[in-house]
């Protein structure tokens, strides 16, 4: 409202103020195609032979050229890798959804010695990364063979995502109103079964926040996955397409290559166009105020 | 029976909060601690029995001219990123969160998209687009005529860092913007209202109304963007120049790795994850004393 009851006051300054809006568009506009154009040219690349690709970047490809998928998934098996990246995904999120939601609901609802220490403890836990302790973690799997095991990587993302998940869910579980419990109580409900039947529907949002936010992170994650995993067949998508790149300026088959970046690109676009907006709200209530 | 209650009381609580503290102690608690331990032994190889040698590895550390320069370089990110990334998000969520144009949903959207991007997707992207034959930023500047500014990007070590830094840049503006439209949303529009009518222009309001409306979102966003930084890099750095050229794009993450995991320095590595961590935490502490509201 206000540069419209601005442009009321004098005609000048609505002048000024459309030659504003359109530099804004313009300013806009220039900055999506940055953003846009590197994928958009990846896509038309993973279309062209490798003539074509070393001829020119600007050109677009003669005839579309879809042997380059092809051979991204039976040459570069980038097929397997990305099952072993769902399979990954799916542990880690099993894992990390039944240690943080029944933790979550014990230090946000429930009154015991030892609570704010948990608390703190986890929140502590927030500061440190994963690269700075990775020598000792690969040390101690090691020792404990648990290296080359997909299910041992998905313990550990789901352990760094812990004390952030810890404390997003606790924030939503204070919220609920206590009287849930109470009335769970008298209806004869278990622990377990208020915890389940009653607290984790009224808890949605915020686990589905953090969904959403581990999905990206467990899917796209690398060091951990490069350091842990020797065996190609366990090997998941990022480590596979780093393979892929080092091994392609060698052969070079810059078309499957291409073809490789977009297979991954899609499952994240698609995701993306789902829960865009459940994203971004999300960026809300964990983000801002993580 | 009152007993019996609190027994299962508390046999819940322990069923919830057990396995979370397993992991957490596990994965987490106990390489830290190891961390900070061996930081102070001589160990070479996972065969290796581990020797004290005191702060050794600190003093070689700050002779380590590799070390010290992967240290300038990654501080030079730690800069440079930050700032731009933070800046360009805050204009651009202004723009569009003040302009009112009916495409502010098109562009968070789009802008938004290369923080969800895996960084390796990323890095291989961006070695494309910067190389030096088949990539488009050459033979772009051959078409406006400017043939003579082409160059090998992140094979000259003039240029590398600030392509690792447009890389990083890319990546993460529109997840900060997003947060800041987030904050701007939650600013009333009568403040915006009462300094137009009083002639302040939008750049004005900008200074006056928005930075200081967002400061403490800033705040938030300055040690995130730090953070990120020095664990992003990692992943750019090692799959688009592998440190090179000669050197010159090794941050301490690729460097602390490639001690462990090609040298076997375990020790070494470990004491230069102490030194990364608390430089990290001394950075945080430092930046959130500066942005005070009362020293601002």
């Amino acid at each position: 409202m206000s540069s419209y009851s601005a442009s009321l006051q004098s005609g000048k300054k609505s002048v000024g103020g459309s030659i504003g809006k359109l530099a804004v568009r313009v300013f806009l506009i220039l900055q999506a195609l940055i953003v846009v154009y590197p994928l958009l040219w990846n896509v038309i690349a993973s279309l062209k032979t490798n003539a074509e690709v070393m001829a020119s970047p600007w050109a677009l490809p003669t005839s579309l050229n879809w042997d380059n998928y092809v051979r991204a998934f039976t040459t570069a098996k980038i097929g397997d890798y990305m099952l072993n990246s769902v399979l990954v995904v799916l542990m880690s999120m099993a894992v990390l959804l039944l240690t943080a939601i029944p933790t979550a609901y014990v230090l946000g609802r429930m009154r015991f010695r030892g609570r704010s220490f948990l608390t703190n403890f986890y929140m502590a836990g927030l500061f440190i990364g994963g690269v700075y302790v990775i020598v000792p973690l690969f040390i101690m799997m090691n020792d404990m063979s648990m290296l080359d095991n997909r299910f041992w990587l998905s313990a550990v993302y789901a352990t760094n995502s812990l004390p952030f998940s810890v404390f997003l869910l606790t924030g939503f579980m204070k919220s609920i109103p206590h009287d849930f419990e109470e009335a769970a109580a008298i209806d004869g409900c278990g622990y377990f079964g208020t915890l389940f039947k009653v607290i984790m529907p009224m808890a949605r949002p915020g686990i589905i926040t953090l969904i959403v936010f581990s999905f990206f992170d467990f899917w796209n994650e690398y060091v951990l996955a490069m350091t842990f995993i020797t065996d190609d067949a366990k090997k998941t998508i990022p480590i596979g397409l780093s393979n892929l790149m080092q091994i392609q300026q060698y052969a070079t088959d810059w078309g499957s290559l291409f073809a490789g970046l977009v297979i991954v690109l899609v499952p994240t676009i698609v995701v993306y166009a789902l829960l865009q907006k459940k994203l971004t709200q999300g960026m809300m209530l964990g983000g801002v105020k993580g | 029976m009152n007993m019996s209650m609190k027994t299962r009381r508390g046999l819940f609580i322990a069923a919830c909060l057990l396995p979370g503290l397993a992991l957490f102690l596990l994965f987490k608690v106990y390489p830290t601690i190891q961390i900070f331990h061996k930081s102070l032994y001589l160990w070479t190889g996972v065969g290796d029995e581990p020797k004290f040698i005191g702060l050794k590895n600190f003093v070689d550390m700050f002779q380590d001219d590799v070390f010290l320069l992967a240290l300038r370089n990654t501080g030079f990110l730690m800069l440079i990123v930050p700032v731009l990334t933070l800046l360009i998000a805050l204009v651009n969520a202004s723009m569009l969160t003040q302009s009112k144009l009916k495409e502010r949903g098109f562009y968070r959207t789009v802008f938004f998209f290369p923080s969800i991007l895996s960084f390796v997707v990323i890095a291989i992207l961006w070695s494309f687009i910067y190389h030096p034959t088949m990539g488009f930023v050459n033979s772009g500047l051959e078409l406006l005529g400017l043939g003579d500014w082409a160059m090998a990007w992140l094979g000259d070590q003039r240029t590398v860092l600030w392509a690792l830094a447009v890389t990083l840049i890319w990546q993460a503006a529109g997840y900060y913007m997003v947060m800041y439209m987030a904050g701007i949303d939650g600013i009333s529009p009568d403040l915006y209202e009462a300094a137009s009518l009083d002639g302040a222009s939008k750049i004005q309001q900008f200074f006056k109304i928005t930075i200081p409306m967002l400061w403490e979102i800033i705040r938030v966003t300055i040690i995130f963007s730090i953070n990120g930084v020095l664990t992003i890099s990692f992943v750019i750095v090692s799959v688009m120049t592998a440190g090179g050229p000669d050197r010159h794009s090794e941050v301490v993450m690729t460097y602390l790795y490639g001690q462990a995991f090609t040298n076997s320095n375990f020790g070494y590595a470990m004491a230069i994850g102490v030194f990364i961590f608390i430089i990290s935490l001394l950075l945080a502490l430092i930046s959130n004393k500066l942005t005070e509201r009362g020293s601002h």
